[in-house]
């Protein structure tokens, strides 16, 4: 850890100002940025706490959804009684992830950005074109068993590794940015992060002194909900595949079929095909194969990840088959 | 006075059970919990010190070659820094166990990634280690070290080598016949406590305060390093936040602590990070291992053997003892046991918890349920079928054998089915759900030790050894144990341990301490009670103590007159480490359920039976019992240490990514005791228990995937990407 200033914000406005230079940084929960600083990967010469700036509530909203405060704690969001009721994806999800200690200081922005897991971006003795651009990725022939099978590039194999973010792609939430000087932007969760491509420090499209304020769910969609996270152990392990689904099926056909993928990618995945191809049609095996294709059609593995091949397939078909189950 | 008893016969006196306190065995909580639990109990970190400087190694970045030149002044002008070390009389891993000498020194000379090179002093810890990632250092790399251990020529451990009959044409004639390749991945300790010291001068007179499992042998190590008298060296460690082995021998924080304090002329501590810990101190090595089985129509061996390849660090004597058990649990008249050592510049490879059984054992009982699914026999049946009479190899008999009682009683207790087995006979939802169960070994091992017992004249006792208490219950078990004998209270006994101004105990290690302490405890507290019966008019034998008093109602108080009554014991086994084989046996007995779409798997539930001597406290025993339990769902399902091909260095090198089982994947465990008495085990008649409860364990959960899912694995651990490329469609 380099020695840093600690500031902190009482305002948006002070946050935007504290933040508005490449060495520093926004800090709020801290449950990845502080491990991140002590093994020297982040090196802000300036943190700025912003927990204090406002913007930890759980509102709902003029046209039914839901608000949710980028400082609100991943457990009160989990808990709340609205998010329980009609996002419960968005709650499994939560739960889903890291410990109740982690998620009682871990907030709605800070997990958006959370950074990968990938040992190579953790180890500054290693080489990484993410945290080092140019230095070379040695994960792509060294131990990617984490890593990406949708998007990558040949600059970097990493995950993104978080759970919330796939719920709230299946959720199409968004994202609202306060950017410096009192402007608003509004961006989709799935065009909020970015694939590595040549720029695989470029982890979402946040511009510097940005901050996220909130997360804007849409009025409640009902249907199905599930959140399937595929792992070794089962609590406090990263998604080997994890699926976001929300499901409604009338009539004995599709009707909805948003679905979001962890595991795979540089971003929680969603591929808009896939919907389609499953809207209208009666539920089978052929079906959530050829939906398995569609998601599939371009992955590609690193020999020890080759398995979330076949894995994101067979996970695709449970939930589609427990979503079918739930509807009959 | 020192009363030395050397056991070269067994003891069936079992005098213990004779005495009329009725402590021992009793399931007593842990007389040091409540400091623990409420942060009072220091560890060794948390000495307070005046003036303290706080000390960060710094690790290689290459794996193999030499450190040309650091450039010291670049961070010694750095806000707070003291000092850069990089003294030759400095460790570069840590002591293998009961080295009792300093392990490989010269820092400047690398044999693997990660490797202590060099300690930045400062005045706080941020300063010390901000220091020590901004130090420049030059190496000359020897490229193209060696770090795949199926790529190099290995070295034959040839004592442990064992021909006898024909194996090949065993098996070549044989009813029924198995010839398995197992593999399982490294493991890591993984403590909750890292490797931490604080070091301090007296003029010539060193202390340090270390997190270590065996100050007897750390002491002499510590010395050997620093070219000091043991006499001017001084040790502490009172609590120990789990070694698990990792802790057996003097590790790198220690002597650097020692070296730094000298030259900065203040206390120093070390704390490793967590990564450090991981990368720099032990490693379980990976094993390689063909297993070969051959038997009659019955199902009664014929032919066995085991060929076990593992790794280490060139030069380094220890290789983990995958056979140890395999030399004795089952018969069979042909055998041919092999192990072999690739050098390897990964970490060094020394003890974790039940070094050799605690992979050595799944594999073979993996392979053992192949057998009985090829020749139509109940598992369980098989390994009754296969128990020898006496040690197939030497000869010798067995101490005490529980092996039969423990597959019996553990059958019984789980609801073991003993019908015909096939595979994917039960599915709830999308769970494949299966049975399996394995046998239990792990060698029973015992060593000197010294212990001091004074009775106060108050009546109160004080038993005082530099054994250590790993999170065991060593200090519970010696005042359960002196009490007994003293006729008082457990609570009534002061029991003082990790400190070398105390007598030298054995370490706590390889299961001995219970065993080997408790026996030196025991001398100690007879010598007293001798003392005592004459002054009473009585044999000793013939003494009874209670509460404080003897039964003719005079007082322990009145007896001592005002005056301490103290005695030294010391024992020391003798003939009867050679005349007898002595293991402890169990049996495992596990049910899984296996997800059909992802192979996921998770333990319903689990029991083990095990057979390990007397039980000096069933609470702590049990708790040995489920935390081996724990460790054989890890070593099933998840624990697996993942080098990078290139440089050699640990990849998962923290508690997130290197994956022990968390609470959610332990189920309801269930430990069946099954007590005994070894004579030749101890003079107390007890064996240790702190490894068996993982010796085979995660066989039963290999064994029951099969049989749940049809998946058959041959490789540890079992993680969903296996399961699911093992599993028929």
């Amino acid at each position: 850890m380099r020695p840093f200033s600690y500031t902190r914000a009482r305002t948006l406005d002070d946050a935007a100002q504290l933040t508005h230079d490449d060495t520093a940084l926004a800090i709020a929960g801290g449950t990845n940025l502080l491990d991140l600083m002590k093994l020297q990967v982040e090196t802000p010469e300036t943190l700025a706490d912003i927990n204090r700036i406002g913007f930890g509530g759980i509102e709902d909203t003029d046209d039914g959804g839901l608000s949710i405060g980028a400082l609100a704690s991943n457990t009160e969001t989990a808990v709340h009684p609205r998010v329980r009721s009609d996002y419960p994806v968005l709650a499994r999800a939560i739960l889903a992830g890291a410990t109740q200690q982690l998620r009682n200081k871990a907030t709605t922005g800070g997990n958006l950005c959370q950074r990968t897991r990938c040992f190579y971006f953790t180890n500054i003795d290693q080489p990484c074109n993410k945290r080092e651009p140019g230095s070379g990725c040695g994960a792509i022939d060294g131990i990617a068993k984490l890593h990406a099978v949708l998007g990558t590039s040949d600059q970097c194999i990493a995950t993104y590794p978080g759970d919330m973010a796939v719920a709230l792609s299946a959720l199409d939430a968004q994202v609202e940015i306060a950017k410096p000087g009192g402007d608003t932007r509004t961006v989709p969760v799935r065009d909020f992060h970015c694939l590595p491509g040549d720029t695989p420090w470029r982890e979402n499209v946040l511009e510097e002194g940005e901050l996220i304020t909130a997360v804007a769910l849409p009025a409640p969609v009902g249907g199905t909900q599930i959140y399937r996270k595929v792992r070794e152990r089962s609590s406090y392990a990263f998604a080997l595949v994890s699926v976001a689904a929300v499901v409604e099926i009338e009539h004995g056909k599709f009707t909805r079929a948003d679905l979001a993928f962890g595991g795979l990618a540089h971003k929680p995945w969603h591929d808009p095909r896939i919907g389609e191809a499953l809207i209208g049609k009666v539920p089978s095996e052929d079906l959530f194969d050829k939906a398995a294709d569609i998601l599939l059609e371009d992955a590609r593995g690193f020999g020890e990840n080759d398995f979330k091949i076949p894995l994101a397939r067979r996970t695709l078909h449970a939930v589609l088959q427990n979503a079918t189950e739930a509807a009959a | 006075m020192t009363v030395h008893f050397k056991q070269d016969k067994p003891d069936d006196s079992n005098r213990l059970d004779g005495m009329k306190q009725g402590v021992l065995g009793k399931s007593i909580p842990r007389v040091e919990g409540m400091a623990k639990v409420t942060g009072t109990a220091p560890y060794s970190a948390e000495y307070p010190m005046t003036d303290c400087a706080e000390g960060v190694l710094v690790t290689s970045t290459i794996t193999r070659g030499n450190v040309v030149s650091i450039d010291k002044d670049s961070v010694l002008s750095m806000p707070g820094v003291l000092a850069v070390i990089d003294d030759p009389a400095m460790t570069t891993r840590a002591a293998q166990g009961t080295a009792d000498e300093a392990p490989q020194q010269e820092p400047g000379t690398i044999c693997y990634w990660g490797q202590p090179i060099a300690l930045v002093v400062a005045e706080t810890f941020e300063q010390a280690r901000d220091a020590a990632k901004h130090l420049p250092i030059k190496y000359r790399e020897d490229p193209g070290a060696p770090l795949d251990p199926q790529a190099v020529e290995a070295e034959e451990q040839e004592d442990e080598t064992v021909r006898q009959g024909d194996l090949d044409h065993a098996m070549a004639t044989a009813a029924h016949s198995v010839d398995v390749t197992y593999t399982t991945k490294g493991h890591a300790s993984a403590a909750m406590e890292p490797h931490a010291s604080i070091a301090q001068w007296d003029g010539d007179k060193l202390t340090v305060y270390a997190s270590l499992q065996m100050l007897n042998y750390n002491i002499s190590e510590l010395a050997d390093a620093l070219g000091m008298e043991e006499k001017n060296v001084r040790l502490v460690s009172r609590f120990v936040g789990g070694g698990f082995g990792s802790k057996l021998g003097v590790s790198e924080d220690v002597v650097a602590a020692a070296i730094a304090s000298k030259e900065v002329g203040r206390p120093v501590r070390i704390v490793m990070s967590r990564q450090q810990v991981f990368q720099c101190v032990m490693r379980r090595s990976e094993t390689t291992q063909r297993l070969r089985l051959a038997a009659d129509q019955s199902g009664k061996l014929i032919g066995f053997g085991h060929h076990a390849l593992v790794s280490n660090l060139p030069g380094e004597t220890f290789a983990e003892p995958v056979l140890q058990s395999s030399h004795f649990l089952y018969g069979g008249e042909n055998r041919d046991l092999m192990l072999e050592v690739a050098r390897i510049h990964r970490m060094t490879a020394g003890s974790v918890r039940a070094p050799g059984e605690a992979v050595g054992m799944p594999a073979l009982e993996g392979a053992m349920d192949v057998l009985a699914e090829k020749a139509g026999i109940d598992p369980v049946e098989l390994r009754l079928k296969n128990i020898p009479e006496e040690d197939p190899e030497e000869g010798l008999p067995f101490s005490s054998h529980k092996l039969a009682e423990c597959l019996r009683l553990g059958a019984e207790a789980f609801g073991w089915d003993s019908g015909p087995r096939s595979p994917r006979h039960t599915c709830e939802g999308e769970w494949w759900v299966g049975t399996g169960m394995a046998s239990a070994a792990r060698v029973h091992n015992i060593a000197e030790a010294k212990a001091r017992v004074t009775l106060k004249a108050d009546g109160s006792a004080l038993v005082e050894t530099d054994m250590t208490d790993i999170g065991t219950g060593t200090y519970t078990i010696l005042a359960q144990l002196a009490g007994e004998m003293l006729g008082l209270d457990p609570a009534q006994v002061l029991v003082e341990l990790g400190d070398t101004k105390h007598p030298r105990g054995p370490g706590s290690g390889g299961s001995w301490g219970a065993a080997s302490i408790g026996s030196a405890v025991y001398i100690a507290c007879k010598a007293i009670r001798e003392e005592l019966g004459q002054r009473l008019g009585v044999g000793e034998t013939e003494l009874e103590l209670k509460d404080g008093e003897a039964a003719s109602g005079e007082s322990l108080v009145s007896l001592l007159d005002g005056n301490d009554l103290s005695r030294e014991g010391h024992y020391e086994p003798g003939d009867i480490k050679d005349d007898f084989t002595a293991s402890g046996f169990g049996a495992f007995f596990a049910q899984v359920r296996v997800n059909r779409f992802t192979g996921e798997t998770r333990v319903d539930r689990m029991l083990g039976a095990f057979g390990f001597g007397r039980v000096l406290n069933h609470k702590t025993a049990r708790s040995q019992c489920l935390g081996g339990i724990t460790w054989s769902i890890g070593v099933a399902l998840t624990e697996a240490l993942e080098f990078d091909p290139h440089e050699g260095h640990l990849v998962n090198c923290d508690l997130a990514e290197y994956h022990v089982p968390v609470h959610r994947d332990v189920p309801d465990l269930e430990v069946v005791l099954v007590e005994e008495r070894d004579p030749a085990a101890s003079p107390i008649q007890a064996k240790g228990i702190g490894e068996l409860g993982m010796c085979g364990g995660a066989a039963a959960i290999a064994n029951a995937i099969y049989n749940a899912s049809g998946a058959r694995i041959f490789d540890y651990p079992m993680t969903p990407d296996r399961i699911l490329a093992a599993m028929p469609d």
